[in-house]
């Protein structure tokens, strides 16, 4: 809990508080809070089929998909699942009309578990039967069952400090006026200790947010009382309710994505000149996803294993403690190194980061690249006065074109790297760029090599004519990616990766159907525009009896190639030559190992097997086909 | 040429040195031309071919080869280009006879002198013979022609750049020019790499629509040596022993340590959440993905919604299917529409069948500008959608004013950015961004010096490695004023409130004493070195800024009790030095401090006789001089001997050390 939500007792005269980062949550609690009064078990109709669903299903579905795409992207966030105006109580204060509900041995708010996520999946079976719903604020009654229930989502999130954790409580209903049954003072009673509770956690540092759902025939009215529990005003009130439906629907398709906390990977110095030398934190923005780490099982236990290393002596055979000499063959003789001896032939730098110049950004070509980009982004943690050397050289190349060559003095690689400033970009859903810089890792000239040149022939490469160009833009407009990003892409390995990993753990029967979204776009292809573009084009470079062509090469293809026909003609050899021997009992006679390499790797040719290895491997290979 | 001898020794040395550690059986003649002396094969047996000598004939790489590299001589006559060639060739063909492999020439010249007329016909029918020749035996050359810049290119320079590049034109040679020693390191390769083909076949652009491609790399980092793991366990007497470690991986149960999990009893498991999801492999086989091996292009684009620093990997080239005329035509069409249009192509590859993951990247044009290579595209690998973190940062917009340029200081860095300049017109710094092969040197020299001296030291840094470590100093000392003002325009201080980490020293060292660094070895080896090393005589010595600190610092190193008698030593010749060279006083109040300082130390260190002894011996040195206003100076900041009751060893007493300038002045009275 924050014992100071205000910041009375903090330092007024620290001044540094402005070069502070913001401090950001590295962790997520939500306590979904679900109205379970019979209003959301009645039907609610859609407007395009004419399938009924009860508003109940639709959020038992989100919260299901929701924690599905946390569990492998977030899998350390918790969560907790609360039902209030429910017959059952189940709570640690005891209160009406509340039943947290939880699986197993888990703690109400937890992180979530394959367990939790299927029984969750399938509540409204037996809902009726073991939790059970009514209507929570009744006239005649004293309860407050939404009272309580923010009392009960904010004793869930008693645990772990706001300053490192960002605790939210959403809540599903739809119901836009829960006093509407009461009157009087009663009712203005309970409107304010409810108001108030929500204040007070709000005051703790617990946000809390709605999620209405609106019935088709009315739409659902913030201004009754929701607006006060939240504590909007003005234009957020008629922007909340789309906003809101949105975020329903982001929580249920949600890709899934493993979230990575903002962490700086390095502090670096960067020289810019002699007598300047600022610090700059490095970030990683852009990194291949990997399907995660393997934890090696027994397969009968299903117990975590664990791994031992040992090092053994290849001439004696005796086990070594982790050795610190490596060694190199070198003219036939063995070099010595230590580590410490091959650190220092690495390091070639006192620097981290040293500029060395400034060039024009068309010098910077497509292929100075060898590895993903690093971001770098200015600190004045101990330097003071970085970040403003940091800004001036950041509009400077922004403005002038221009970026900047470095070296970077690695320990593991030192390399030459190409710093290219990136312009803040936003757009309505937040930052989409972050202004900083992007170092590039550029190759060095024993990196490139020129593949081009492998294939010369004396004579001038053809060159399209000026018409054929002009079919080929029109070919390009024809089939225009618009408004393409790499984040409409998702990895389809990965995406399968977890679907199966998903379906395995929650027992599902079937395999998940994943679309790969990398594939083109075979209906638009087959637009008239566009076929007629592609065969104008065909035809221009082509000329008219493209397919044919195409057909007739298919099918050269089929009656074998060149080296084919080569591979056919080595294979019959072998085999009549193979034929000479009678293999069998030579196998059991052990004579094998007499016979000369060439003479074995016939038999392996003859039979499509591998011809690789030692002559002991060869042996081996043949005793096993032969089924000894 | 004289000049780069020593980067011509390194690339090739280099050359040798790979060739010792990975192709052994690799064989390397070389050839000197522009020798005084003459001593080649085709001279004895046929004449001419003059100021040719054959240095090392070629035959498999050994000691030798190195060896005749350290003493390369430098020649005195014009060099003749093809001539050497022609030599190089001869021997080249001598050797083969029938044997297979592959071969090139290297020819390294700075071109510029005349050629001789050949006996019959004109330079361009020799180098169409010599071009044959090549063909005919598969012998591949490389020239590189190295000219300092700024020389003047004459007629002469202008023919030889004519006859290299119609070998390129005959598709024989590869000619490159470099400027600086350091492309001139870049620019030979030190490792052959046969091209191998990541892919071929099509293009897919529609399902009716096919361009037969092939793919290649680009770019390819070349990895330092991983040197293996060496084991002393073998006698030495074994003369075959490998000294090679086998690493054992042994896999247990954490509920029976004891117990050795056979593989087959093994079962990979992922983490979902807080439990792990064991799959056993053969399930993973039948569900996991696999896509269709073939190149597929979804569409084009416009060029600015790529993001270059989005490009994920090295780079890979498609170039057309060698032989098809359409293909390149129609690779050729696309490649340069793009151009015109600013467009690029997104493209999904599966290079190989069973491949476990699709690549999904970009085409860009690459326009030929050489008449006989093909248009093609180079691709790059972008990220998928959860590849991308997305890290939110302070925009600059809202940072704080004092963290934001003022306008005189936006126009420092301006000028900065426009005056470093690495291209300007004309000529590009560092154009081929130097070759790793610097970096790789470093550690073959050690290596080839470690096979003759076990316990040979880490060489210290080479020069040309300083060149592309640093900034060039010619683009530098060009623009001394401006970075100058770069630095008085920005104040950076350090934050006293942070503790030093490590960074924080080397943030420190090089904010300050940075000048000094460029003539110091590195600086992080400096500190190694203090450690295994300590160092013995390098702070002994009082310096005029700060001679008291520096008196200080010396005490405090105790290493010794040596160093004591010495920090006294130098301080009492320091002041004295101080004084003696006073001019109306200027030194004083120095010399004052300095004589506080020693007198201080000297009760510390319990040692008042050699406070009082030298305090004696300057007064009645310099009593009667300019400086005798200076003792009452001293005089009157009780600076006098040290007393019986201060330091208990001393022979004075209270009595002496007050009455000590009064005594001796109505002494001399």
């Amino acid at each position: 809990m924050d014992l100071d939500p205000e910041g009375i007792f903090r330092d007024d005269s620290d001044e540094d508080d402005d070069n502070v980062q913001e401090r950001e949550a590295n962790k997520e609690m939500v306590v979904y809070l679900v109205d379970a009064s019979p209003k959301m078990f009645t039907p609610a109709f859609f407007q395009a089929d004419e399938k009924q669903e009860t508003h109940f299903h639709t959020i038992v579905n989100c919260i299901t998909q929701s924690m599905k795409t946390q569990i492998i992207g977030r899998s350390y966030d918790e969560v907790a699942i609360c039902f209030f105006n429910t017959k059952a109580k189940k709570n640690l204060q005891d209160l009406a009309g509340v039943y947290v509900y939880n699986v197993g041995d888990r703690d109400p708010l937890d992180r979530p578990t394959a367990k939790l996520i299927k029984d969750f999946s399938c509540i409204e079976d037996s809902f009726m039967d073991n939790i059970g719903s009514r209507y929570g604020i009744t006239a005649g009654s004293r309860e407050n069952t939404l009272y309580n229930a923010l009392w009960v989502a904010q004793a869930l999130l008693r645990k772990g400090s706001v300053k490192t954790i960002s605790k939210r409580i959403l809540i599903f209903t739809n119901e836009d006026n829960p006093f509407g049954a009461i009157t009087g003072a009663v009712k203005t009673d309970m409107i304010r200790t409810t108001v108030q509770r929500a204040k007070d956690a709000q005051d703790l540092g617990l946000s809390i947010e709605l999620l209405p759902l609106s019935r088709p025939d009315e739409e659902f009215n913030m201004s009754l009382f929701y607006v006060d529990l939240i504590g909007l005003d003005g234009d957020e009130i008629t922007e909340y309710l789309p906003s809101a439906g949105e975020k329903l629907e982001d929580m249920t398709d949600q890709l899934r994505k493993r979230i990575m906390k903002k962490r700086r990977v390095k502090t670096l110095s960067f020289a810019i000149t002699n007598d300047v030398c600022i610090e700059v934190n490095t970030y990683a923005l852009v990194r291949p996803t990997t399907p995660g780490t393997i934890t090696w099982l027994d397969s009968l236990s299903n117990i975590p294993l664990k791994t031992e290393r040992s090092f053994i002596c290849n001439d004696t055979g005796a086990l070594l403690q982790d050795p610190q000499m490596r060694f190199q063959m070198y003219n036939d003789t063995v070099v010595k190194f230590s580590v410490r001896e091959l650190s220092e032939v690495k390091r070639v730098s006192s620097h981290h980061l040293r500029l060395l110049g400034f060039k024009p950004l068309d010098c910077l070509k497509d292929y100075h690249n060898l590895r993903p980009s690093t971001f770098i982004y200015p600190s004045d943690e101990h330097i003071f006065g970085s970040t403003r050397v940091f800004v001036a050289l950041h509009s400077s190349m922004l403005r002038l074109g221009r970026f900047a060559l470095a070296f970077y003095g690695n320990p593991t690689r030192p390399q030459l790297v190409a710093l290219v400033a990136q312009e803040e970009l936003t757009s309505s859903s937040g930052q989409v760029e972050s202004p900083g810089m992007h170092m590039i890792y550029l190759p060095y000239s024993d990196d490139i090599r020129y593949p081009e040149e492998v294939h010369l022939t004396s004579d001038d490469a053809p060159r399209a004519t000026d018409e054929q160009i002009k079919k080929a833009s029109n070919l390009l407009k024809r089939i225009d990616l618009k408004d393409f990003s790499v984040s409409h892409f998702a990895n389809p390995g990965l995406q399968r990766h977890y679907g199966i990993l998903e379906a395995l753990a929650l027992g599902e029967d079937e395999m998940p159907d994943i679309k790969d979204e990398t594939l083109p776009d075979e209906k638009g292809l087959s637009r008239p525009g566009v076929v007629k573009a592609i065969d104008e084009f065909k035809a221009s470079v082509y000329g008219e009896n493209y397919d044919q062509e195409e057909a007739e090469a298919a099918s050269a293809k089929a009656s074998r190639g060149d080296a084919a026909k080569k591979r056919k003609a080595i294979t019959d050899a072998a085999s009549l030559k193979s034929a000479a021997y009678d293999w069998a009992e030579l196998a059991d006679n052990g004579k094998l190992k007499d016979m000369t390499v060439v003479e074995l790797k016939s038999y392996l040719t003859a039979h499509d097997l591998p011809v690789s290895g030692k002559k002991e491997a060869l042996i081996s290979r043949i005793l096993t086909h032969l089924g000894k | 040429m004289h000049g780069v001898l020593q980067e011509i020794k390194n690339i090739c040395s280099i050359l040798v040195h790979k060739k010792l550690v990975y192709n052994r059986s690799d064989e390397v003649g070389i050839v000197l031309f522009g020798t005084k002396e003459t001593c080649n094969e085709l001279a004895k047996e046929l004449g001419g071919y003059k100021h040719v000598t054959v240095a090392h004939e070629i035959k498999v790489v050994d000691e030798g080869t190195s060896q005749a590299l350290q003493n390369l001589p430098a020649g005195s006559v014009p060099g003749k280009v093809l001539d050497a060639i022609v030599v190089g060739l001869d021997m080249m063909i001598r050797k083969i006879g029938n044997t297979k492999g592959k071969r090139r020439l290297c020819l390294i010249t700075s071109a510029q002198h005349s050629l001789r007329d050949p006996p019959e016909g004109t330079k361009e029918d020799q180098v169409d013979t010599i071009a044959d020749q090549m063909k005919r035996h598969d012998i591949k050359m490389e020239c590189i022609v190295f000219r300092e810049p700024g020389v003047h290119h004459g007629a002469v320079m202008e023919e030889n750049d004519r006859l290299l590049y119609q070998f390129r034109n005959r598709s024989v040679a590869k000619v490159v020019q470099v400027d600086s020693p350091t492309s001139l390191l870049g620019a030979l390769k030190t490792r052959n790499v046969l091209p191998v083909t990541v892919f071929r076949g099509d293009l897919e652009v529609s399902s009716n629509f096919r361009i037969k491609v092939w793919v290649y790399k680009k770019t390819a980092e070349e990895k330092f040596p991983t040197l293996k793991k060496y084991s002393d366990k073998a006698p030495p007497s074994d003369k075959f022993a490998s000294h090679e470690v086998k690493v054992d991986y042994e896999y247990k149960s954490i509920v029976e340590p004891d117990k050795v999990v056979p593989p087959d009893q093994r079962i990979k498991g992922y983490r979902y959440g807080p439990q792990v999801v064991p799959i056993s492999s053969a399930e993973w086989e039948a569900v996991k993905f696999k896509p269709e091996k073939g190149v597929k292009l979804l569409g084009f684009t416009d060029r600015s919604s790529i993001l270059r620093h989005h490009f994920m990997k090295d780079v890979c080239l498609f170039i057309p299917e060698p032989g098809n005329t359409k293909a390149t035509l129609a690779v050729s069409a696309i490649a340069r529409a793009m151009h015109q249009m600013n467009k690029v192509a997104i493209g999904r590859c599966v290079w190989r069948q069973g491949q476990g993951n699709v690549a999904f990247g970009v085409l860009t044009p690459n326009i030929s500008s050489v008449n006989n290579v093909q248009d093609s595209f180079y691709f790059n690998v972008l990220p998928f959608a959860e590849d991308i973190r997305e890290f939110q940062f302070r925009s600059f917009s809202s940072l704080p004013s004092s963290s934001q340029p003022t306008e005189e200081q936006q126009e420092a860095a301006d000028n900065l950015v426009k005056m470093l300049d690495l291209a300007p017109p004309g000529r590009e710094y560092t154009k081929s961004h130097a070759g790793y092969t610097v970096l790789f040197q470093r550690f073959y020299s050690y290596l080839d010096l470690k096979a003759k001296q076990p316990d040979a030291n880490v060489p210290p840094l080479e020069r040309c490695l300083k060149r592309i470590t640093e900034p060039d100093p010619d683009v530098i000392d060009q623009q001394t004023p401006l970075i100058q003002n770069l630095g008085k325009a920005f104040e950076l201080k350090e934050n006293p409130k942070k503790k030093k980490g490590r960074t924080q020293d080397r943030l420190a060292y090089t904010a300050g004493d940075q000048s000094k660094s460029a003539a110091e070895p590195s600086v992080e080896k400096d500190g190694i070195l203090a450690v295994l090393y300590p160092p013995t005589e390098n702070i002994g010595e009082i310096r005029d800024l700060n001679p008291v600190q520096d008196f200080e610092a010396m005490l405090a190193k105790r290493s010794s009790s040596t160093w004591v008698q010495k920090a006294f030593e130098e301080m009492q010749k320091y002041t004295t030095a101080l004084l003696e060279n006073s001019r109306e006083g200027d030194n004083y109040h120095k010399a004052l401090e300095c004589f506080a300082a020693l007198r201080k130390a000297c009760i510390i260190e319990q040692e008042p006789d050699e406070f009082n002894q030298f305090l004696t011996k300057t007064y009645e040195r310099l009593k009667n001089g300019d400086v005798a206003s200076f003792f009452q100076l001293l005089s009157s900041k009780n600076i006098s001997l040290i007393s019986k009751e201060e330091a208990p060893d001393s022979d004075a007493t209270e009595e002496m050390a007050r009455s000590f300038y009064l005594k001796q002045e109505a002494a001399s009275q």
